[in-house]
């Protein structure tokens, strides 16, 4: 096993990627074979992703099934310059949860986008050119590799959104797929122009002549580079975070992406965000780190708020959702904020459940627009009585984003506060009211579409299929099992969380 | 000394094999011409086959010092024989479709192949300008082959006016270097500069002369005018050679030049060479979002990409804290160069390569003409948009692996703020390329018949992509051949000197 284990991180990169050669030689018009292999694909992939997550030593702490490949020297007398640029692997406790959330997330939307029709080959070679990018982001313990698969989690958006995608209409104007998609390619991109360049920054500064992630922590960077460098990165995940004021292209390209890159959108993407600023932004930079925070947790506050209000006056289902995402990434970047042993468990915990409860949100919104054609909450209406299921599911996804004890936003939300209250009590105010309004808009939401009287045009609507069902029911189950039963996700971050607790304390 | 003329052979292989082609085109009866074409790709693959095997590793001088022959040279020999094999097989379809008389094309594109084989070896000025000029005046018969076409005419007699000022530029800057210095030689001018210390005047009017003349050539603002026009007009398959082949051309004598000749004076001239870089990708990359014309589009695109290869020559040296030459890092510069030029060679070549198919087959270059492509033709669809994304620097091709070495080697050389500005640059790059993306995948086009390719576009669209992704993915394949280029380009006695 232990040669697997070395692997691991290295399969999961490239199974995707194989399952994408696999697709571009079945025939286009062989759609069923398309979904076929998909699902096994993604499916292996998800299991792989449970081995890595389960077997991940939560005693031993640290990085585990390290492995590192030579991939590029960089020439010139460095300290480091053999170690160069290196394909060097490795998760610790928070990046395994965040491999387990996509693996979960990419098995669900395959099975969720089996109902596209159009060009389903080349959607799911996009679709795992995607996940590929996302398990390498997560996986990488090399700045340039980061940031390569960072950027290939990018790319396919644009033909993603553009081509499967879907416009809405509103009263006075029309906001087309093309837009959502060109808003979130730029938007992403040029934060990552910053990303790029804090990266460059960091490469001269240590002057170690290596991208390696592990010989960069231990570099003592100056204070004032250190002020000057973080809010680059702070600000360049932070796009892909959804932190305000640059989350706009976040609802507009979440409404016209396809329910799957919906899924997979919110679900993981914006995790990538909040997991670069902890990752490259934290431990790289410490002091820096320390020096922000409080513009960050003000940042995040707005995002709550401004993000519950705003989903308060949609009209659109999935805007709704995609409002309510960008405030629930208000609590991951408040979370982080606190530098708070409890409010960094409580972020990392806000973005495995805010992935998973976000993912069923758009599957079920998915299945209702396929069949209704609609997602205007006016027209919707009591929708209960002829889609139970998806009425139920729906109300899981729902409860755990208002933070209803037993579900995962609860516990979450609970810890982020919790962290909170100790370091800015009054944004933790902030923070719960909130939540509150989040409980306004989901409760009302699901009384007008789910019940209230049946509209005459919805009498032969048919629930969603066996198949969405199926996928749902394991979103809505790990929203179960981290509510109910917290414990195993606490453990196995808690260790990392504390290590770089410390680094950050320890620097300032 | 002895000079061993054998070490010309891989010259002299090609010249012969332009000759032969030029004359076998008065006897092959016509419907057999078109093998000139396969012929002359085959000529250079088998001449490149020699080469590398002949001259790896060989370091050694002509005509004391007048002719190189050493890694560096031998790199771009590799570079320029593949990709006149490209541009050959790349203009067969061309050639079919408008020509007479195949053989003057592929004989005058391979003289281009000679001429930049031979500018590669150049050890000084004047064998460098000779040679500069014989790639010109191929260039200019080649931009003006479509003869009955107004645009293509055009474009020649742009491209021969702005190139003869430019020639004359560089002949004048030649001459003051030649009469300060009193040497030619790159080896000669470093140790004279070396010993000089401050520069006169007349030896900056000389160097700034120089610079503008390889500034007509590379195209960089502000002497990028003819660009647009000569690309445009030129038949599709020339536009793509010029685009790729005369710009390293010009790249390879800009590197011998910086790198050894001017090298002891970099305090003097990097600054001009930063302000070139600096306006050439910002007006490059900001005029190509206004173009409706897809070879106007990708004129500036290139000019934007001369950019950043001129932010690559600013870093080949970097400064001290007291304020002295270091060159601890300069092969972290050239490495870069090296490696972005393959990756903007091998993307723009199929980039120009589908829209010379698709214009064909559509009859219009304008970027609506791909509209709903990746429904008519997936395969150029996929070409195309992989080239547009490498150009615009994404993983997992070309493009992004050689800008972030270049990135990196130009932060590492103490210009971290213009790494940052070129990477600005590569976001507005982005707008322009999706544009043409979108025309492709989302725009539904009014015409749905399939577009067609014959096998053999595709079968060199199918290299190229292999190519980009290589690139994008295992550089280090290419890195060793690359870093030993850079390891002779530094050999000069100076630079030894200092390191």
């Amino acid at each position: 096993m232990e040669t697997f284990d070395s692997y691991a991180l290295f399969l999961l990169i490239v199974l995707p990627l194989i399952g994408a050669g696999i697709l571009l030689i079945v025939p286009a018009h062989r759609s069923k074979d398309v979904r076929w292999v998909s699902t096994i694909t993604s499916l292996v992939v998800m299991f792989l992703s449970f081995y890595v997550f389960l077997l991940y030593d939560h005693a031993e702490g640290g990085y585990q099934f390290l492995r590192a490949w030579e991939w590029l020297e960089i020439p010139g007398p460095w300290p480091f310059a053999e170690r160069g640029i290196t394909l060097s692997l490795g998760v610790d406790g928070i990046s395994a949860m965040m491999v387990l959330l996509t693996g979960i997330v990419m098995f669900t939307g395959t099975l969720i986008s089996w109902s596209i029709s159009d060009r389903n080959k080349d959607f799911f070679i996009l679709y795992f050119l995607l996940l590929s990018g996302v398990f390498g982001v997560f996986v990488s313990l090399d700045l340039f590799f980061l940031f390569f698969f960072y950027e290939l989690a990018v790319l396919p958006m644009y033909p993603l959104i553009g081509v499967w995608g879907s416009s809405s209409t509103f009263k006075t104007f029309i906001r087309t797929k093309e837009y959502g998609a060109m808003k979130l390619m730029l938007f992403l991109v040029a934060g990552s122009v910053l990303i790029w360049i804090a990266l460059l920054a960091i490469f001269v500064e240590a002057s170690a002549g290596t991208f390696d992630l592990q010989v960069l922590e231990q570099v003592e960077y100056s204070l004032g580079f250190q002020r000057m460098v973080f809010p680059l990165l702070m600000v360049g995940f932070g796009v892909l975070a959804g932190m305000w004021p640059f989350h706009t292209w976040s609802p507009d390209g979440h409404v016209a992406a396809p329910s799957a890159v919906s899924m997979v959108h919110a679900g993981v993407l914006m995790k990538l965000g909040a997991y670069g600023i902890l990752r490259v932004g934290m431990t790289v930079l410490p002091e820096g780190a320390q020096d922000w925070m409080p513009v960050l947790v003000v940042l995040g506050a707005i995002n709550v708020i401004y993000g519950a209000i705003s989903a308060m006056g949609q009209r659109d289902l999935k805007y709704v959702i995609g409002y309510s995402s960008v405030s629930h990434m208000g609590y991951v970047i408040m979370g982080l904020a606190t530098l708070h042993h409890l409010g960094v468990s409580g972020a990392v915990m806000q973005m495995f459940s805010h992935g998973v409860m976000t993912a069923l949100f758009f599957a079920v919104v998915g299945g209702i627009y396929d069949r209704t054609h609609t997602r205007d909450i006016g027209v919707l209406e009591g929708m209960a009585k002829r889609m139970g299921t998806t009425a139920w599911l729906f109300a899981v996804a729902g409860l755990a984003s208002l933070g209803l004890p037993g579900l995962s936003g609860f516990v979450a939300e609970l810890l982020v506060f919790l962290g909170l209250f100790q370091t800015y009590p009054i944004l933790g105010a902030l923070g719960v009211v909130g939540a509150a309004i989040t409980a306004v808009y989901i409760l009302r939401l699901i009384a007008k579409v789910f019940f209230g009287e049946l509209a005459e045009q919805w009498r032969d609507q048919t629930d969603i299929s066996r198949r969405e069902v199926g996928a749902s029911v394991i979103l809505a189950g790990f929203i179960l099992l981290m509510g109910v039963f917290p414990f195993p996700f606490l453990r196995i971050i808690d260790g990392n969380v504390a290590d770089l607790l410390t680094r950050v304390a320890g620097a300032g | 000394m002895g000079n061993d003329f054998t070490l010309l052979l891989p010259e002299a292989f090609v010249t012969v094999l332009a000759v032969v082609v030029l004359v076998a085109d008065f006897f092959a009866p016509s419907e057999r011409k078109h093998w000139l074409g396969y012929a002359s790709a085959l000529g250079l693959i088998s001449i490149l086959a020699f080469t590398l095997i002949f001259l790896w590793g060989k370091d050694t001088v002509l005509y004391d010092g007048v002719i190189r022959i050493d890694n560096y040279a031998l790199f771009f020999k590799g570079f320029f024989l593949v990709l006149g094999a490209v541009a050959i097989l790349s203009s067969v379809e061309y050639v079919r479709r408008r020509l007479d008389h195949p053989g003057e094309y592929y004989g005058i594109l391979l003289f281009t192949v000679v001429a930049a084989m031979f500018l590669a070896s150049s050890g000084e000025l004047l064998t460098a300008y000779i040679s500069l000029e014989l790639l010109s005046f191929s260039l200019y018969v080649l931009v003006a082959f479509d003869r009955y076409n107004e645009r293509s005419n055009e474009a020649g007699t742009k491209y021969i006016l702005l190139g003869a000022l430019s020639s004359a530029f560089l002949l004048f800057g030649i001459s003051q270097v030649f009469g300060h210095l009193g040497t030619t030689t790159f080896e000669g001018m470093s140790q004279a500069l070396a010993s000089i210390g401050t520069l006169s005047p007349g030896l900056l009017v000389g160097i700034v002369l120089i610079i503008a003349g390889m500034g007509f050539k590379v195209a960089a603002v502000p002497f990028h005018m003819w660009a647009p026009d000569v690309y445009e007009g030129a038949p599709t398959p020339i536009t793509a050679y010029l685009a790729v082949g005369s710009k390293a051309a010009a790249f390879v004598l800009i590197m011998r030049l910086f790198g050894e000749g001017f090298l002891p004076s970099a305090t003097e001239w990097q600054l001009i060479i930063v302000a070139i870089a600096v306006v050439t990708m910002v007006v490059g990359n900001l005029l190509a979002i206004a173009q409706s014309n897809i070879k106007r589009l990708l004129a500036y695109s290139s000019i934007g990409h001369a950019g950043y290869m001129l932010m690559g020559v600013a870093a080949l040296a970097a400064f001290g804290s007291g304020g002295e030459l270091s060159l601890d890092r300069s092969h972290l510069a050239t490495n870069a160069i090296m490696l972005h030029i393959v990756a903007y060679g091998v993307t723009n070549m199929a980039a120009f390569l589908v829209v010379s198919t698709v214009s064909n087959s559509v009859g219009s270059e304008s970027v609506s003409a791909f509209a709903g492509l990746g429904k008519r033709a997936p395969g150029l669809a996929m070409v195309m948009a992989v080239s547009l994304f490498s150009l615009a620097g994404l993983p997992i091709f070309a493009g992004f692996t050689s800008k972030f070495y270049l990135f990196t080697a130009t932060a590492a050389q103490g210009l971290l703020w213009l790494a940052g500005l070129a990477i600005l640059m590569s976001l507005v790059s982005l707008y322009y390329y999706l544009m043409v993306i979108r025309q492709i995948y989302i725009e539904k086009a009014d015409d749905r018949s399939p577009v067609g390719a014959p096998r053999l576009t595709f079968g060199v669209l199918g290299v190229l992509f292999l190519g980009m992704i290589v690139v994008g993915v295992y550089p280090a394949l290419f890195m060793d051949f690359i870093q030993s280029a850079s390891d002779a380009l530094f050999a000069s006695e100076f630079a030894l000197s200092i390191r």
